[in-house]
C-alpha cells in the first residue's frame, strides 16, 4: 500500500538529475519510460525509500502518468514504500538457505535488534526482512544491505553480531 | 580433469580486467567473427554446436536465432537474461563477478550475428555489485575499440547497456523481462507473438541466458564441431552447475554434460559428498521448479542405468521417476531435512512471486502454500494430500507463463515420491513438530531398485 506519512515537497538534486539524463540516453527516442526502474533505484539510494511525492516527481521527469510509476513501484519488492532503518538487513529465506540454517539466523536477528520483520529499531538504525533466493545459495546463509547491496555470506550468529556492531559504530 | 570451456581462466589473477582477459586470449572470437565471418555463418556455427539455452528451457540456441524476424528498417535487439532468481541457481552471478568480459565478448559476437545495434544485459536489481562490474567491463571494452562505433574498423556499431531489475523472479521469464525493460510491471505476455517477431518496443528480439551467451565464445573460437564433441549425445558442451544444500563443497562447477550424478555428488573434484558425514535423502537437480527426486532415483534411473548430468538422462522416466536439468541448480538434501517443510517453503516462494495475472496461478499457489503450511504445522488432514495434487493439476498447463507449472511440479513430485512423509505429518502431528521423518526408504547407498518398485 502507498502510505502517505507526511506530505513533503521534494526536489531532486542536480547531481541526481544528471544521472537520470544519462540513463534516458540508453533507450530509443520516446522510450524514456524504460528508465523507470534505474531511476527509482537512484531515488531510493538517495532518500532510503520512495515516497508518493517522489513517484510524482519521477513521473513528471519521465513524462509519464503518475499511475505508471505507482504500479511499478508497488510491483517490485526492492522498492520500499515506507521509511526503513538506515541499514536494512535482507536475509534470504528460501529453501537452499534454510537447509543450512537461514531460519535460525532470522530469529537471531529479530532477537538481537528487538524488532519484528519490517519494523524499524527505535534509534532508526536498523530494519530487517526475509527476501527470496538471492542467487547465492552456495554461500548460504546470506544477507544483503542496500543501497550498494553489499553481500554477507556463510552467516553465523557470531558473524551477524559482529556485522551489527560494525554498522552501529559506523558514522 | 574435465574440459572447461567457460571457466578455464577463472583463477588467473586479474582476469576481471580487460588487459589480463585479453592477454589470455580474450576477444579473439570478436576479431574472428567480425573480420572473417558473416552473421549467417555465425548462426550456422551455433546451430552446429548443438548449444541449448542455459536459462532453463534448453531450447536450441541456433534455431532460436534463425527465427529472428528481419524486417527492413526495423531495429533488432539482443537482451541478455541475467535475472537469475530461480532458487538454487547462482552460476550467472559467479560468471559475471569473476569473468565479466566473457559475457561482454559473447554479447558482441551474438549481437553481430543477430544484426543488433543496441543490446541490453538485464541484471536482477539485487546484483548492484555485478552491475558495477559489468559497467566497468563495458567501458574497458569500448575503450579498446571492441564496442561503440565502427568496431575494429568493420563499420559495425554496437552499444551495450546494463539494465537493473527490481526484485521479481517473474522477470526472468522472457516476455516479463521485456515488459520490465520497457519500464512496466513484470507481467508475462501472451504468446504468440513470440519475441523473435515482436519483443522489446515491438521490435524483433532474442532473449538469452548469461551462460548461453558466454558459450558462444568457445563455439566461435574453436568451431561448432569442436564444441559438439564435448558432452553427451544431444547434450553438447559444458554446463555450469550451481551446487547448494547439504554438500561438503557447495559452489559453481563447470561440468562436461554427461557426467554421472554420483560422481558429481561424491567425487572430490566436485561436491565431495554430503556434509557432516550425513546421508543423502533427496535432490532437486535443476532449480526449485523441477521435480524433486529421492536419492535412489537421482543416482540411478528407474531402469537401473546410472543417472547422468544431461538433459536426456535427468528427464529419463518422465514425471514418474525423472526430473530435468533446468537451470542447473543442484540442491542436495541430507537425512535431517523435512520434505514437507521444504515443499511449503517453495510454495511460499511461488505464491510470493506469482504476477497475479492468471487465476489458477495466483489462487492456486496461495492455496498450496496454505495447505502445506497446515500440514507442516500439525493441522493437516489426510485429504489435504490429494487436495494438493488436485490443485497442482489445475494450475499445470492452464496459465499464461510457465511459472504456474514451476509452482505445481515441486508439490506434485514431493507427494509422488515422499507421500509417506506427508501422511506421517498427518498421523503424528506432535512428533512431526519435534523431529523429522528421517531417511525412510529414500537413502543412499541405494536400496535394491526392485524393492523400491515393489513397495510402491
Ligand atoms: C518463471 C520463470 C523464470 C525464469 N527465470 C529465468 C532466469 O532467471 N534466467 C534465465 O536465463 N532464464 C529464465 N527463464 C527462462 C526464460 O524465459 C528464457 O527461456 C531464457 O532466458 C531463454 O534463454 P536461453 O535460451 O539462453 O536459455 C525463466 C522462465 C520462467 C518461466
Ligand atoms: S502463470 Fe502466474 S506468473 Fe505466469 S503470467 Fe500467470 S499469474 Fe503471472
Ligand atoms: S536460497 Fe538463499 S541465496 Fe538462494
Amino acid at each position: 500500500m502507498l502510505s502517505v506519512t507526511e506530505h513533503k515537497e521534494i526536489e531532486f538534486s542536480s547531481e541526481l538529475l544528471i544521472k537520470f539524463d544519462e540513463i534516458v540516453t540508453r533507450y530509443p527516442q520516446g522510450k524514456q519510460k524504460s528508465a523507470l526502474l534505474p531511476v527509482l533505484h537512484l531515488v531510493q539510494a538517495e532518500y532510503g525509500w520512495i515516497s508518493p511525492e517522489a513517484m510524482d516527481k519521477v513521473a513528471a521527469y519521465l513524462q509519464i502518468k503518475p499511475i505508471e510509476v505507482y504500479e511499478v513501484a508497488t510491483f517490485y519488492t526492492m522498492f520500499f514504500l515506507r521509511p526503513q532503518g538506515k541499514y536494512v538487513l535482507e536475509v534470504c529465506r528460501t529453501g537452499p538457505c534454510c537447509l543450512v540454517g537461514a531460519e535460525k539466523i532470522m530469529t537471531h536477528i529479530e532477537n538481537t535488534l528487538g524488532v519484528k520483520e519490517g519494523e524499524v529499531t527505535a534509534d532508526g538504525m536498523f530494519s530487517w526482512r526475509g527476501v527470496e533466493c538471492l542467487a547465492a545459495c552456495g554461500m548460504a546463509p546470506v544477507l544483503q544491505i542496500g543501497p550498494e547491496y553489499t553481500f554477507y555470506e556463510h552467516l553465523t550468529e557470531e558473524s551477524v553480531d559482529k556485522l551489527i556492531e560494525t554498522l552501529k559504530n559506523k558514522i | 580433469m574435465a574440459r572447461k570451456l567457460l571457466l578455464e581462466n577463472i583463477n588467473v589473477p586479474g582476469i576481471h580486467t580487460f588487459d589480463v582477459y585479453r592477454q589470455n586470449g580474450g576477444y579473439r572470437s570478436v576479431e574472428k567473427a567480425i573480420k572473417s565471418m558473416t552473421p549467417d555463418a555465425i548462426v550456422e556455427e551455433v546451430k552446429t554446436s548443438g548449444l541449448r539455452g542455459r536459462g532453463g528451457a534448453g531450447f536450441p540456441t541456433g534455431m532460436k536465432w534463425s527465427f529472428l524476424a528481419k524486417p527492413e528498417g526495423r531495429e533488432r535487439y539482443l537482451v541478455c537474461n541475467a535475472d537469475e532468481s530461480e532458487p538454487g541457481t547462482f552460476k550467472d552471478r559467479y560468471l559475471m563477478t569473476h569473468i565479466p568480459h566473457l559475457l561482454i565478448e559473447g554479447m558482441i559476437v551474438s549481437s553481430f550475428a543477430l544484426g543488433a545495434k543496441t543490446s541490453y544485459i538485464y541484471v536482477r536489481g539485487e546484483m548492484m555489485p555485478q552491475i558495477r562490474i559489468l559497467e566497468r567491463a563495458i567501458a574497458e571494452a569500448k575503450n579498446a575499440g571492441f564496442l561503440g562505433k565502427n568496431i575494429l574498423g568493420s563499420g559495425y556499431d554496437l552499444e551495450l547497456y546494463v539494465q537493473p531489475g527490481g526484485g521479481a523472479y517473474i522477470c526472468g521469464e522472457e516476455t516479463a523481462l521485456i515488459e520490465s525493460l520497457e519500464g512496466k510491471r513484470g507481467n508475462p505476455r501472451i504468446k504468440p507473438p513470440f519475441p523473435a517477431i515482436s519483443g522489446v518496443w515491438a521490435c524483433p528480439t532474442v532473449v538469452n541466458n548469461v551462460e548461453t551467451i558466454a558459450a558462444v565464445v568457445p563455439i566461435i573460437n574453436d568451431g561448432g564441431d569442436e564444441y559438439a564433441k564435448v558432452g553427451n549425445g544431444r547434450s553438447t558442451g559444458t554446463k555450469l552447475i550451481s551446487a547448494s544444500g547439504n554438500l561438503k563443497k557447495p559452489g559453481v562447477y563447470e561440468i562436461e554434460l554427461g557426467l554421472p550424478v554420483e560422481e558429481f555428488i561424491y567425487s572430490d573434484e566436485y561436491c565431495g559428498g554430503i556434509a557432516n558425514g550425513k546421508r543423502l535423502k533427496a535432490v532437486v537437480a535443476g532449480g526449485s521448479s523441477v521435480p524433486i527426486l529421492p536419492a535412489n532415483l537421482i543416482l540411478n534411473t528407474i531402469n537401473g542405468q546410472p543417472r547422468l548430468m544431461s538433459y536426456e538422462s535427468l528427464s529419463d522416466g518422465g514425471f514418474q521417476s525423472g526430473s530435468m536439468l533446468g537451470s542447473g541448480g543442484f540442491i542436495a538434501f541430507d537425512e535431517d531435512q523435512c520434505i514437507v517443510r521444504n515443499t511449503w517453503n517453495f510454495s511460499r516462494f511461488y505464491h510470493h512471486e506469482s504476477c497475479g495475472q492468471c487465476s489458477p496461478c495466483r489462487e492456486g499457489t496461495g492455496w498450496m502454500e496454505k495447505v502445506l503450511h497446515r500440514l507442516e504445522y500439525g493441522h493437516g488432514k489426510m485429504s489435504d494430500i490429494d487436495l494438493l495434487v488436485d490443485v497442482s493439476k489445475k494450475i499445470e498447463g492452464n496459465t499464461i507463463c510457465p511459472l504456474g507449472d514451476a509452482a505445481a511440479w515441486p508439490v506434485a513430485s514431493a507427494i509422488r515420491h515422499f507421500r509417506d512423509e506427508f501422511e506421517w505429518h498427518v498421523t503424528n502431528p506432535k512428533e512431526a513438530m519435534e523431529r523429522n521423518y528421517g531417511l525412510a526408504k529414500y537413502a543412499d547407498p541405494l536400496p535394491k531398485l526392485e524393492e523400491v518398485v515393489s513397495e510402491n
